[in-house]
């Protein structure tokens, strides 16, 4: 793991500096900033999936000692623009989805709040609804999105010449993002002016759309989020609950507002990842070469709202072949509005993919490693480009070294150990290099020596205090112990969202160009005092490459044979990944990234019940993420790759790579094991028993 | 969550006396699971009689070589019980593969018995159910059926009980006391929960105010030899989808002398397998007397939508978890 470049500080392995803050609770988060005598908002909440509220009697709760206020569509909350429905709380008396905001008691207590909750009476009138996703649905639509179908030449002609074909159906279930910290805001409305403490991934885009809906200047809105606890797509974007903490600081000006979402909630009101229908198909030459490679989703999406997730992007740029088709369907539900969650297209895509892959190999007697790295592409398939770094294979061949790939055996179900059927699997990983650009940083030479470094990002627990610390100390050539950093406020030079894993590598640039600008200005020998305000400059070799990182994930499981329970006792990532700003933090991403796959897997599951249109597992007991006890021995590492074209740090964003292909290497894994293919995730002990009954087994 | 009162009861007596005649009030020991419910609206006492200094929290022996467990006992003390560990392994097993360290160490024995279905529906009031609204109608006859019964179930209530340590306890005939506003009394841990029927809002045949006090293990030679297998989604906190609590003694000629066999998981109270024990009795322990004897129990199982894996399912943890302990070699 050397780098050809001699560094300083970026690329050591520095613990994280909010580390003590956070282990001895000194780490303020959203609900905790200490506000003087806060009042507290308890959310009403539609209890059918659609229809409309047609009563609401709030005397008994108004009547309550302590209760401030009881908010609901009559009359509506001011609202400057009502143009994003999910937005839109409070401004009619429709119901979209059952979990829906209708109301919100504000109360001196959250044990008065919840009690007045209860007491508020709502009459609802149901209407017909639908929650099932299915690709035969009379409302799917291609939606209005760039993009959205690809061909690259004739993939039906492809399929037809084809020696050896994959047609196969995968689907992937609604998932959760389940942040551990919930969507949490702390509002303050004095002065015509907003204080808000939040637990989002964005102090700048949430000023930004609390600007929108409520036709206020920038200068009348401050956020404030030093320390969030996970957000993995969940807090990139503002949702109900935020508009709804502004709109009860209006209500009572001068009182802080408290809002903390409980998990309930945030399994409606904080988004969730949508569930996927995906067929994918393969035509290959005897020798294993494509000749075809079609990807078809369908997915869900509010009624009310279009989102979509570009699932199938990477199929058009993972492996070469002639013909490449793509197509996005979206089915509108009554539903909560889906959003973003850890790479919200890559990770359902590549399941498929990766799994076809291993299904081509298998049908093909080729191994799924040389079966990938013979249709490595030497270019992006899609534009044309050629890559600014690609080593897809390389992490396959010293991945494959380091798991002991040469030794397995490829015919399934031939190890048995007892009662446990044994299997290993592999399956290839990639993500985009996202670059947002338009961030600004602001460097200060202190009196104290030290440089003071103020950028309006965001820590959502991945250690972007240590790593921009590492970065700007990089910049400015001083020890990281100089740098002083300043995140996580508007009142800081603004920045964007870091979705995409594009947080690092756009202010880590962010902070290079500042830097530059500063010793350009004020030299090696600064006075105190002595401040540059700067971006980064442009990077033309943004529309010269295709920009992605790659990487492999192994996986061991063992089936039990009586029950179906499937246990992971090792996985391996191998990752290109180009330069590493922190590799404690980096390992930590990875495996982190490589567990939410593993828990994708087996796991994870946002069941909803079509007759009540309700999520029937609301809570941690019942949605469950993979325990401690269900990670084995777990590792990630990178190969030395240098990236000359991303970006002044020759990085690639790494939050997200780690997820993407884990869930395809424990499900290929599983086949290996058992010799049953399961296409549906989660794999659970009930669908492996059914499956093997049906085999006879 | 509603108003409340709370009371720190002083003793047992006072406690009984706090709750008779006042069909509101609650005790509370570990919380649990009765914190939980306020919080969701599915539980709304209107007084709390805290009784967690109260119980007894002592594990005695008994004359004889069983266990007498206060009620106040811990789960992760009793699970940890060197006297457990090693008389009744299958408790011990058991607790500890239920709920979490942390509330573990919290939940109390007499209040691990009480806990009540984790049925999503029940969990949600706005949703009908039988068990927590009489007359309401049952929400998961029409819905998601995984988690459900598949025996002794009714047209009311299709609800599983949740407790691992209560599955293990049943397989070696625990007695329950309790005390109450009718004084004290023993039940059989068996006759302690009840099938659905057509009152599913009754978990238990305890009356309003009366209050676990022990759970006496009797002596029980054959428990020193037995496991508890739990058959669940993860590998820690998860309920069973299954489980089996099992102990077997064997003849020197591999004739089974005696067997006991309960199931999680399965209905609406932990489920005691008689007809698969009297089917093992006397049997040569092969597996193919272990599959009969699954057979035998599970034939009456009546799978609902999505619960029908939990019949195969079942039936192989047993013939596993009984191969286990007649293995040769395997403990004692």
């Amino acid at each position: 793991m050397s780098n050809a470049i001699a560094t300083r500080t970026l690329g050591a392995d520095v613990g994280r500096r909010d580390g003590p803050r956070k282990v001895t609770g000194a780490a303020t988060y959203a609900y905790e900033h200490p506000l003087t005598d806060p009042a507290y908002v308890v959310p009403l909440l539609s209890t059918v999936a659609r229809g409309r509220v047609v009563g609401i009697d709030a005397a008994e709760a108004r009547r309550l000692p302590g209760v401030l206020a009881v908010l609901t569509h009559e009359p509506a909350p001011e609202l400057a623009d009502t143009s994003n429905p999910e937005l839109a709380i409070l401004q009619s008396p429709a119901i979209h989805f059952r979990g829906q905001i209708v109301g919100a008691v504000i109360a001196e207590s959250l044990e008065i709040g919840a009690h007045a909750a209860a007491l508020v009476r709502i009459e609802e009138q149901a209407s017909d609804h639908d929650v099932v996703l299915r690709v035969d649905h009379p409302d799917v639509f291609k939606p209005d999105d760039d993009g959205t179908d690809t061909a690259h030449g004739d993939a039906e002609a492809g399929l037809r010449a084809a020696a050896t074909t994959v047609d196969a159906t995968y689907t992937t279930p609604q998932q959760h993002q389940g942040a551990m910290e919930p969507h949490t805001s702390v509002a303050l409305w004095r002065d015509d002016a907003l204080r808000l403490y939040e637990s989002t991934q964005s102090v700048h885009g949430v000023r930004e759309t609390i600007m929108e809906v409520f036709g206020l200047r920038a200068e009348q809105v401050e956020v404030t989020a030093p320390f969030v606890g996970g957000g993995f797509g969940s807090k990139g974007e503002v949702h109900a609950n935020t508009v709804l903490a502004v709109i009860a600081a209006r209500a009572v000006p001068g009182r802080a507002v408290k809002l903390a979402l409980t998990r309930h909630h945030v399994f409606t009101l904080g988004s969730h990842r949508t569930p996927t229908i995906q067929r994918v198909r393969l035509g290959a030459d005897a020798s294993g070469g494509l000749l075809a490679i079609t990807h078809d989703v369908w997915a869900h999406t509010s009624r009310m709202k279009a989102y979509i997730d570009q699932v199938a992007a990477a199929t058009r740029m993972m492996y070469a072949a002639p013909s490449i088709a793509t197509t996005h369907r979206l089915v509108p539900l009554d539903v909560p509005f889906p959003s973003w969650m850890r790479a919200p297209s890559e990770t359902p895509g590549m399941y498929a993919l990766e799994c076809a892959i291993d299904e081509l190999a298998i049908a093909l007697r080729i191994d799924p490693i040389e079966l990938r790295i013979r249709n490595d592409p030497p270019a992006d398939p899609d534009s044309g480009k050629p890559w600014s770094s690609r080593n897809l294979v390389a992490c396959l061949r010293q991945g494959a070294e380091r798991f002991g790939w040469a030794r397995r055996d490829p015919a399934p179900r031939r190890r048995r150990d007892g009662r446990w059927l044994a299997g290993t699997g592999v399956a290839g990983s990639t993500y985009p290099v996202f670059h947002t650009p338009g961030s600004q940083a602001q460097i200060e030479f202190r009196d104290d020596g030290r440089y003071e470094v103020s950028i309006g990002a965001i820590d959502v627990g991945t250690g972007t205090w240590t790593s921009l610390s590492q970065i700007a100390a990089e910049a400015l050539g001083v020890p990281h112990e100089r740098v002083a950093l300043q995140i996580g406020d508007t009142a800081l030079p603004y920045s964007h969202v870091p979705g995409g894993s594009a947080g690092i590598t756009s202010w880590g640039a962010t902070l290079f160009g500042a830097a530059r600008a500063f010793r350009d200005r004020h030299g090696d020998d600064p006075a105190p005092g002595d401040t540059v305000t700067a971006g980064a400059p442009d990077n033309p070799a943004e529309d010269a490459y295709a920009m992605h990182a790659f990487g492999t994930h192994f996986a061991e499981v063992r089936v039990d044979a009586d029950t179906g329970e499937v246990r992971v006792p090792r996985m391996l990532g191998m990752f290109a990944i180009g330069r590493v700003v922190n590799p404690r933090t980096a390992r930590s991403q990875l495996i982190g990234g490589m567990t939410f796959g593993l828990s994708m897997a087996l796991h994870e599951e946002v069941v909803m019940d079509a007759a009540l249109g309700a999520i029937v597992t609301p809570d941690l007991a019942g949605y469950h993420i993979a325990t401690n006890a269900d990670v084995g021995d777990i590792d990630a590492a990178w190969i030395d790759e240098i990236d000359p074209h991303v970006n002044p740090m020759g990085t690639k964003g790494i939050g997200e790579l780690g997820i993407v292909g884990a869930a395809a290497a424990i499900a290929n894994a599983v086949f290996h094991a058992t010799g049953t293919r399961m296409r549906d995730l989660p794999i659970t002990p009930d669908k492996l028993l059914r499956a093997h009954m049906a085999l006879g087994a | 969550m509603k108003p409340f009162a709370y009371e720190r009861a002083a003793e047992i007596g006072g406690a009984i006396a706090a709750l008779a005649g006042r069909p509101a009030a609650a005790y509370l020991a570990g919380g649990t699971n009765l914190v939980d419910h306020m919080k969701l609206g599915i539980a709304s006492p209107q007084l709390l009689v805290d009784v967690s200094r109260v119980l007894d929290a002592r594990i005695e022996e008994l004359p004889g070589g069983g266990l007498r467990i206060g009620a106040g006992v811990r789960n992760a003390d009793l699970a940890a019980d060197m006297r457990v560990r090693e008389r009744y392994p299958a408790l011990a097993r058991a607790l500890l593969s239920g709920a979490s360290g942390q509330l573990r160490n919290l939940a109390t024995t007499g209040g691990n018995l009480l806990q009540r279905t984790r049925c999503p529906y029940f969990q949600d009031p706005t949703t009908p159910c039988n068990k927590r609204e009489p007359g309401a109608g049952c929400s998961a006859l029409d819905g998601h059926t995984r988690q459900h019964a598949i025996l002794g179930a009714s047209q009311h209530c299709v609800a599983t009980h949740p407790s691992d340590m209560a599955v293990a306890m049943l397989a070696f005939d625990a007695v329950v006391r309790v005390d109450g506003p009718g004084g004290p009394r023993e039940i059989a841990i068996a006759d302690l929960h009840r099938l659905p029927g057509d009152a599913p809002q009754r978990d238990t045949t305890l009356e309003h105010g009366e209050l676990i006090t022990h759970v006496e293990l009797p002596s029980l030679q054959i428990a020193a030899r037995s496991t508890y297998r739990k058959v669940r989604d993860r590998a820690s906190y998860a309920f069973a989808l299954v489980s089996v609590a099992a102990a077997v003694e064997l003849a020197g000629d591999d004739t089974i002398v005696d067997v006991r066999i309960a199931f999680g998981g399965l209905a609406h109270k932990p489920w005691r397998a008689t007809l698969a024990e009297d089917e093992l009795r006397g049997r040569r322990a092969t597996k193919a007397a272990f599959r009969t004897a699954a057979h035998a129990e599970l034939a009456a199982a009546q799978p609902l939508g999505e619960n029908a894996f939990k019949i195969p399912m079942a039936s192989n943890a047993l013939v596993a978890t009984l191969r286990e302990l007649t293995m040769p070699g395997a403990a004692r």
